[in-house]
């Protein structure tokens, strides 16, 4: 065993940071509410089940539940978890199950709102200790369970490793008091507790009676990472089998006696509501129950419902419900007053600065070359295959206290409870809520719209299972769209080529403002840190530089697309590393080595990246002889680092035409918890990032979306899709964010690589070749 | 009024209209919710059923158009194709979300049905409309050569 360390007060944790490089003694200092190992209430248990805190139940039959508090939306969480958990129980991984538990304060999730302040990653200060440390201890009381910022395994690591020790140590008390042996003597393997010198042995689920019936321990041995049996093993995904059979439940296949559809047209405005509508025609169609309007909630457009016996009933007759609209204050708003607004702003105000190092105005004064060039992103979709849906049974006539039952694909289930009882008039405790398998999440299900707007529409029909779901026209016209942002970057140099001054601003509508404004009512305010992330909290050692970003209020939905704000600040930064690097006759690799001398950890995933892919080695023409040529692009987000060097060349029949061939990443997350979870990430994230790249746009017009379904919005097809290799670099630090760093870096390395092919600078997303 | 229907070699009496699209008979008339909806335009592939053994989008296939064919979902799909295709997804573990998977197990195992060993450029032409927001795309390819491969070897 490794190195032993007393820990008193679990603040210490969050204070100190952990480097898992060693054997860990956990205790608790500290009673509930702080503590995450028990929840408010007993976990519901079936016949032969035991709790043995609020992570895991055995059942007689061995079988462990490992409870996961994150939505499962193809990010492998289900697996990882479970692996975290089940390691530190020794557990036998053919036995463990997962479930997803009730809604407890144990299960907020506090890693992605302390990752969510403003604080630059190399800044060590007491202002930031003391912050993340009080906004931690009150997310833990006040917070929500999301799924979200690349944070699963970051938030849970800890807590799920110490349940898993907890109930391991009471399993093995239960052992040893039975046998009357010391505990220390007893040695578990594969969900086995055996005690060598008496040759006894007993199975988890013969023990877990016992166990479950003493005290929980007052401190825990968490295992040195050498001793880890699943932790950092390629593990296939748990639900991968469901999912090839078609067994495997989404929430749009959520099914339930008696069921009914409902579906809904919404006003083709953002924001517009219904002003008056005719029901005539689609209350005489087949299987029409009712035709109601339903107001736009949680930031949410209102619209139509039509409510029938079956899917296509219900389609077909919201279709043929005539409406007036009223379009609201969107109505005027077109892409290029949009992009023109954007502009205006970046020229009239620098905004928040959020990061200022030396004199960056002096700086560039001085220099003997600036180098200056100005960038645009546009509004995204989300895109998830599985539209928005979600089933509500509004049961008012129920005599156990649960006034609803919800079955949503949600990342917030807290808060998706909360708004569904608020649309039903109900309490959050009167509503039971049920998260299902998602479609693809990627951020528009940390959205509740469509929950409140399912929960209203069942209310017209008490007693009776209501589905709502939207068509894939409504889904891509009503999303909350990652926002445009513009930006102008600069940059000095000196008589030498040598950076001296760096500024970047950026200007565009702010994330948090109007999700703390149509979830809470709080008045938005104050800096946003996703508007400027991917800009300033950046390893680039610039000898000055000053980073700002000025929000833009719009009346358009934006929301949380993977990666957030670094999906387009890198695309900025790394797109004007290159250029500076070009002006200042250096090759980009040097250029970035040179600019991370004092951040080794990103300096090796660059230098991994650009050797695994043959940095400047020749490089071979395509099958079809046209010419290949490399860019890369290093980027931190969620803690990870990730450098990607991608293969580009023209297609020789339509020129403009961009095609990807190889994609090479390197990343640091810290521990590899899944390497295979990891590599899948990696494919997923660049594919994404290659999606918006090469073809994601949302337009509008009079404050309506253009692009209605997927021949308007093209995704990446098999056939466009790179070879994609991932390098993951050995580290023992604590685990960090997987599924979105791979995003940020694919447009810039990909734009770095044209601009080599072809002499073309590419600022404005997507990429589109003059 | 109602439609026989012949899913997965059971005979189905089905109230649904004619023009009622396949993909919501299943889903909502027979609740066989492994097909899935993603755009109803024929654009992405998930609803991918066969139909004979025909690849077919069934978002865009009424229910008239049917007859007395028989249609394949994947909760009823049988062959050595489809077993192989599924025990090379679980090799190379390929699925993420899943939501896509049903529609690609589907329209690769119509593919190596018609041909037993496709090169790239055959899984583009009978893959390219199934679309994947996890991007999958590289471990769906590898999967069906690796299916392939074991289908040719016995």
């Amino acid at each position: 065993m490794g190195r032993k360390r007393t820990v008193m007060k679990r603040r210490h944790l969050l204070l100190g940071g952990l480097a898992a490089t060693g054997a860990l003694m956990v205790g608790w200092g500290v009673m509930p509410p702080r503590q995450r190992l028990t929840g408010s209430q007993p976990l519901p248990t079936t016949a032969g089940q035991q709790a043995l805190n609020g992570w895991l139940k055995i059942a007689a039959d061995d079988t462990v539940t490992v409870m996961v508090p994150k939505s499962e939306m193809g990010q492998g969480v289900l697996t990882a978890l479970a692996m975290v958990l089940a390691d530190e129980l020794d557990a036998d991984w053919a036995r463990v199950r997962t479930e997803h538990p009730p809604i407890d304060a144990i299960y907020n999730n506090i890693a992605t709102v302390t990752d969510g302040m403003p604080f630059h990653p190399d800044d060590q200060g007491v202002i930031k200790r003391t912050a993340t440390w009080l906004t931690a201890k009150t997310m833990r009381e006040i917070g929500l369970m999301a799924t979200g910022g690349s944070s699963s395994i970051k938030d849970s690591w800890l807590p799920m490793r110490e349940a898993g020790a907890s109930a391991r140590a009471m399993l093995v008390a239960a052992a040893a008091q039975g046998w009357q042996v010391p505990a220390g003597e007893c040695k578990v393997d594969k969900g086995v507790v055996t005690h060598a010198a008496s040759g006894r042995s007993a199975r988890f689920g013969e023990l877990a009676e016992r166990a479950a019936k003493l005290p929980l321990p007052n401190a825990v041995r968490l295992k040195a990472p050498a001793d880890f049996k699943l932790i950092g093993q390629p593990m296939p995904r748990r639900e991968a089998a469901a999912k090839q059979d078609g067994s495997a439940r989404f929430g749009i296949d959520t099914v339930l006696p008696g069921q009914r559809y409902a579906s809904v047209v919404m006003c083709p405005t953002l924001g517009g509501s219904v002003a008056s509508f005719d029901a005539k025609a689609a209350l005489a169609m087949p299987g029409v129950l009712q035709v109601i309007a339903v107001a736009g909630q949680r930031g949410g457009t209102g619209g139509v419902a039509a409510i029938a016996g079956t899917p296509w009933q219900a389609i077909s007759a919201a279709k043929a419900v005539l409406v007036q609209w009223d379009h609201g204050p969107a109505a005027g708003l077109s892409s290029a007053g949009l992009h023109d607004q954007l502009k205006k702003a970046l020229a009239e105000d620098s905004g928040f600065g959020y990061f200022s190092h030396g004199d960056a105005a002096s700086a560039l004064k001085g220099a003997a070359k600036t180098i200056s060039a100005e960038y645009s992103a546009p509004l995204l979709a989300h895109a998830t295959l599985e539209p928005m849906n979600c089933t509500v049974w509004f049961t008012p006539e129920a005599s156990n206290g649960i006034k609803a039952s919800v079955w949503a694909p949600t990342q917030v289930a807290g808060l998706a409870r909360y708004a569904a009882a608020k649309a039903l008039g109900l309490g959050s405790e009167q509503v039971a809520m049920n998260v299902t398998l998602l479609g693809g999440g990627f951020g528009r299900r940390l959205e509740v719209d469509f929950v409140a707007q399912a929960a209203a529409i069942a209310r017209a029909l008490p007693g009776v299972p209501v589905q709502t779901f939207w068509t894939r026209e409504q889904d891509s016209t009503h999303d909350f769209y990652r926002p445009p942002c513009v930006a102008r970057y600069q940059a000095g140099l000196d008589a030498q080529g040598a950076l001296v001054a760096w500024t970047a601003a950026s200007a565009g509508p702010s994330i948090v403002q109007q999700f703390l404004q149509r979830q809470f009512g709080l008045p938005g305010a104050g800096p946003d840190k996703t508007t400027a992330e991917g800009a300033f909290d950046q390893p680039y050692e610039w000898p000055a530089a000053e980073i700002s970003h000025n929000i833009v209020e719009l009346p358009v939905p934006v929301g949380f697309w993977r990666s957030v704000g670094h999906s387009h600040q890198a695309f900025f930064k790394e797109s004007f590393v290159d250029e500076v690097a070009l002006a200042a006759k250096q090759d980009p690799l040097a250029f970035r080595l040179a600019l991370l001398k004092n951040h080794p950890r990103h300096a090796a995933v660059l230098q991994r990246a650009a050797t695994t892919a043959g940095w400047g080695q020749p490089l071979p023409p395509a099958a079809d002889g046209a010419k290949k040529a490399r860019g890369l692009a290093l980027h931190q987000s969620f803690g990870s680092i990730v450098a990607q060097v991608a293969e580009v060349s023209l297609d020789p029949a339509d020129p403009k035409r961009i095609r990807v061939h190889r994609v090479v990443a390197a990343i640091d997350c810290g521990l590899a918890v899944n390497p295979n979870g990891i590599r899948q990430q990696m494919d997923s994230a660049v594919v994404f990032g290659l999606s918006a790249a090469l073809y994601g746009e949302i337009t509008l017009d009079k404050g309506q979306v253009q692009q209605t379904n997927f021949h308007q919005q093209p995704l990446l097809r098999g056939s466009d899709c790179p070879v994609i290799e991932t390098e993951i670099i050995t580290s023992a630090e604590p685990p960090e964010g997987v599924g979105e760093p791979g995003t940020p870096p694919i447009a810039p390395a990909v734009a770095n690589a044209l601009f080599t092919l072809t002499g073309q600078r590419l600022r404005s997303l997507p990429l589109k070749l003059a | 009024m109602t439609t026989n229907l012949k899913v997965n070699d059971k005979t189905y009496a089905v109230a649904a209209t004619p023009d009622t699209p396949l993909l919501w008979v299943l889903r909502g008339d027979l609740q066989m919710t492994g097909t899935k909806f993603g755009c109803g335009m024929a654009l992405c592939g998930a609803c991918t059923v066969q139909i004979d053994g025909v690849p077919t989008r069934s978002c865009v296939t009424p229910l008239s158009a049917v007859g007395e064919r028989s249609v394949a979902t994947i909760e009823g799909l049988q062959g050595r194709e489809i077993t192989a295709l599924r025990a090379a997804w679980t090799a190379i573990d390929v699925v993420q979300c899943g939501y896509c998977q049903s529609g690609q197990l589907v329209a690769a195992a119509a593919l190596l049905k018609a041909t037993p060993a496709p090169t790239d450029a055959q899984i583009n032409a009978a893959m390219d409309g199934n679309l994947c927001r996890c991007g999958t795309y590289p471990r769906i390819r590898a999967a069906i050569h690796q299916a392939a491969g074991k289908l040719a070897a016995g």
